[in-house]
């Protein structure tokens, strides 16, 4: 008895093995196709731009709130570590360091995961269960090319630059804390700040991060979204997978990059 | 045996001699149509271990509007795929205008379907255009026509299926009947050789059903199109359509005209036409004795 | 026309993007002097040591930033450290200007600052500062002071 179950464990954990190790390579032969069909999609930059917008413009308020928030939690906390150890003034260098190398890149892809990787995701899965993509096909246009190319190209550039106006604005809810609320010196904050943060090391290598996770959450959300079951329960399942794994991919590959990069 | 076109019961043998467009292929209906349009032959498809289609063969003539019935699940709409190229039969052939589908590399596939309108079941209208930029959508990647061109072109197809006005409406704003014919105009955008249905009537009330039908009768004599159209909608189909063919688990069951059909003696037809609920086709799902199920054992044997 | 406002909309986002690393380069890492080649020339300096100085400390002279330290290694031969001092072009320095290493504030970061001599004749790229002082090292510091702490009592105890 026992035998068997522990047999049956081992055989639906080798079920799901295969099954991921089979997802796995179907992601990268869709990877592969994004890539072919790339070129006809960004010619026609007009499809990139429309979900620009709705992928990094409508993301926008969520990432410009929590940024601002983010930094304001950095600073209450930054200081109130530093200050024992007399380095209140190296509050600046504290933030700036933390948001460009570690926050700005990883929580702007975490929300952008599940503001528009979810969207993009529930999007394409719901093109697909109303056979919308099937009558591309058969109208001769590839879908790849037409819905998902841009979706992904869109989500890899929009990355980088809202991750950028995270890390400003979190700067500035540093800023806001640090100087405005607490009193420190404005100059000592910027200099502080200015002393400790290198261009290509810490500012670059933030910004080469979240164009990794940029790609990386884009292609989930449009891989995701085209595996999706073509029914509404496959769609919401496809959407929620879509958070999970982006989360867990995110800060995988940050630990990477990290290990790399620092 | 073939041509006499008697509805007959198994799968019509063709034999086919030589290259399939050549005139002298076996009829398969009594008209003077010479060539065959689509043409399958022993067709068989599997979806992983579920078999769909087993060796199917038929053939439709240009210019025909052939009905494909059947059953729900009896793999009417993977003939359709099958036709379009969105999947590639196990064995057999599927010839569309002389070209072996299954062989076209993407490029021709395309090409292939450029001549090629298919109407979707519940419309399949892209859901983020407005009804003129989903009939416009076919012409606008197809064609490097300029927009006052296109803006003519969609009209002219609006105004066919009589939704002129409803141009600058979303999908959403429409109902299931307008939803079909905004379809259909999207469908002969680019003016296609073939027109494929796949279930056109389902979830219509009656009058948009017959407004449907009698569209598709209309737009396929005036383009002249070849058209298959997969449904279960026995009687609004039988007066649009040239010829029907049944399809029962994986196999084309009947053939025939509409008249044929309707007078039609074969069991599984008239189980079809007149929608009795036990015939060849169970009613019930294979199980088990009933009694031995029920734990009235010992009386079974 | 829905085209034009979304045309808008991205335009705007992307400007708001440029000017985000456009801040973050100029106000945050202070992309101005030091960096690339264009308006530095490079000096040398060999301490005997560093302390805790590290590659990108400022170079400062009466507290004004003039340059940064762009590598710090060790001398196969003198067994000393030797700095390359990045200096911003427009400043120039007399061949004895001394250079030593400081700590902002009691535990901040350590940065060189520089001291104009009296020679007429500048150092040209490539030259090495000659006086240098090294950083002070808290712990020879404390060891130096508990030495004084330890002989100073023996003097009292002789006035008994």
């Amino acid at each position: 008895m026992a035998d068997s179950s522990s047999r049956n464990l081992f055989a639906a954990f080798g079920h799901r093995l295969i099954e991921a190790v089979w997802k796995l390579g179907f992601v990268c032969r869709f990877f592969a196709a994004i890539l072919r069909d790339s070129g006809a999609s960004l010619r026609r930059f007009p499809l990139v731009i429309r979900e620009i917008y709705f992928a990094g413009v409508l993301s926008m308020i969520i990432i410009v709130v929590s940024g601002m928030f983010v930094g304001m939690v950095l600073g209450l906390q930054g200081y109130s570590t530093l200050v024992r150890f007399g380095s209140a003034d190296a509050l600046g260098a504290l933030v700036a360091l933390s948001l460009l190398r570690e926050l700005g890149p990883v929580l702007a892809a975490l929300l952008f995961a599940s503001r528009s990787g979810s969207a993009i995701t529930a999007e394409i899965g719901l093109m697909k269960a109303t056979e919308q993509l099937d009558a591309m096909a058969v109208m001769a246009v590839n879908p790849i090319a037409r819905v998902v190319a841009p979706r992904f190209w869109a989500g890899v550039l929009s990355m980088p630059v809202l991750a950028a106006i995270f890390n400003v604005m979190g700067i500035f809810g540093g800023y806001f804390v640090g100087v405005t609320l607490i009193g420190l010196d404005h100059g000592t904050f910027w200099s502080q700040m200015q002393n400790a943060v290198d261009w290509h090391t810490d500012i670059v290598n933030g910004l080469i991060k979240s164009l990794v996770f940029g790609a990386a959450v884009s292609l989930i959300a449009v891989f995701e979204g085209f595996d999706a079951k073509p029914t509404a329960e496959g769609v919401s399942s496809a959407t929620t997978r879509t958070v999970v794994t982006s989360a867990l991919t995110i800060l995988a590959l940050d630990f990477v990059l990290t290990a790399f990069m620092f | 045996m073939c041509k006499k076109a008697a509805l007959s019961r198994g799968v019509c043998a063709q034999v086919r001699a030589g290259p399939v467009f050549s005139a002298t292929a076996t009829r398969l209906t009594h008209t003077v149509e010479p060539d065959a349009f689509i043409e399958l032959d022993k067709v068989s498809f599997a979806y992983g271990s579920r078999r769909i289609l087993d060796g199917v063969s038929l053939r439709i003539a240009r210019g025909k509007l052939a009905a494909i019935m059947g059953g729900s699940g009896s793999g009417k709409t993977t003939l359709l795929r099958l036709i379009s190229g969105q999947v590639k039969p196990d064995s057999g052939r599927v010839w569309v205008d002389g070209q072996d589908v299954a062989k076209l590399n993407t490029a021709g596939l395309y090409a292939m379907r450029r001549r090629m309108g298919m109407l979707f079941q519940f419309g399949a209208l892209f859901t983020d255009l407005s009804v003129q930029d989903n009939v416009a959508f076919p012409l606008r990647e197809h064609t490097g026509l300029p927009d006052t061109m296109i803006r003519d072109l969609v009209l002219m197809k609006l105004q066919a299926v009589g939704l002129r006005g409803a141009a600058g409406l979303m999908p959403a704003e429409l109902s299931g009947g307008m939803a079909r014919r905004v379809a259909l105009a999207r469908a002969i955008a680019l003016d296609p050789d073939l027109m494929l249905y796949d279930e056109p009537f389902t979830g219509l009330d009656p009058i948009a059903l017959g407004t449907i039908a009698a569209l598709i009768k209309r737009l396929n004599d005036a383009l002249g199109a070849t058209a298959v159209m997969v449904t279960h909608d026995v009687h609004v189909s039988l007066n649009v359509v040239d010829e029907v063919y049944f399809v029962a688990d994986g196999k084309i069951v009947a053939s025939g005209t509409p008249d044929q059909v309707r007078h039609s003696a074969d069991p599984f037809v008239r189980q079809f036409v007149d929608g009795q609920p036990d015939g060849p086709v169970r009613l019930h799902y294979p199980a088990e004795d009933y009694a031995s199920q029920l734990g009235l054992g010992g009386r079974h044997g | 026309m829905k085209r034009a406002t979304i045309d808008l909309w991205v335009g705007i986002f992307a400007a708001l993007g440029c000017a985000a690393v456009l801040f973050l380069a100029l106000k945050t890492a202070n992309l101005t002097v030091g960096s690339g080649s264009n308006g530095t020339y490079s000096l040398y300096a060999e301490f005997d040591n560093i302390g805790g100085l590290k590659v990108k400390a400022p170079v400062k002279m009466a507290g004004v930033v003039v340059g940064r330290v762009t590598d710090i290694r060790l001398d196969n031969k003198s067994f000393r450290a030797r700095a390359t001092l990045e200096m911003d072009k427009q400043y120039q320095f007399s061949r004895d200007v001394s250079a030593e290493i400081l700590t902002s504030g009691l535990l901040g970061e350590q940065y060189i600052g520089l001291l104009q001599g009296g020679d007429p004749d500048n150092l040209a790229a490539g030259d090495t500062i000659k006086l240098t002082s090294s950083a002070l090292v808290l712990e020879q510091l404390i060891g130096k002071f508990m030495l004084n702490a330890a002989e100073k009592p023996a003097a009292p105890a002789d006035s008994h």
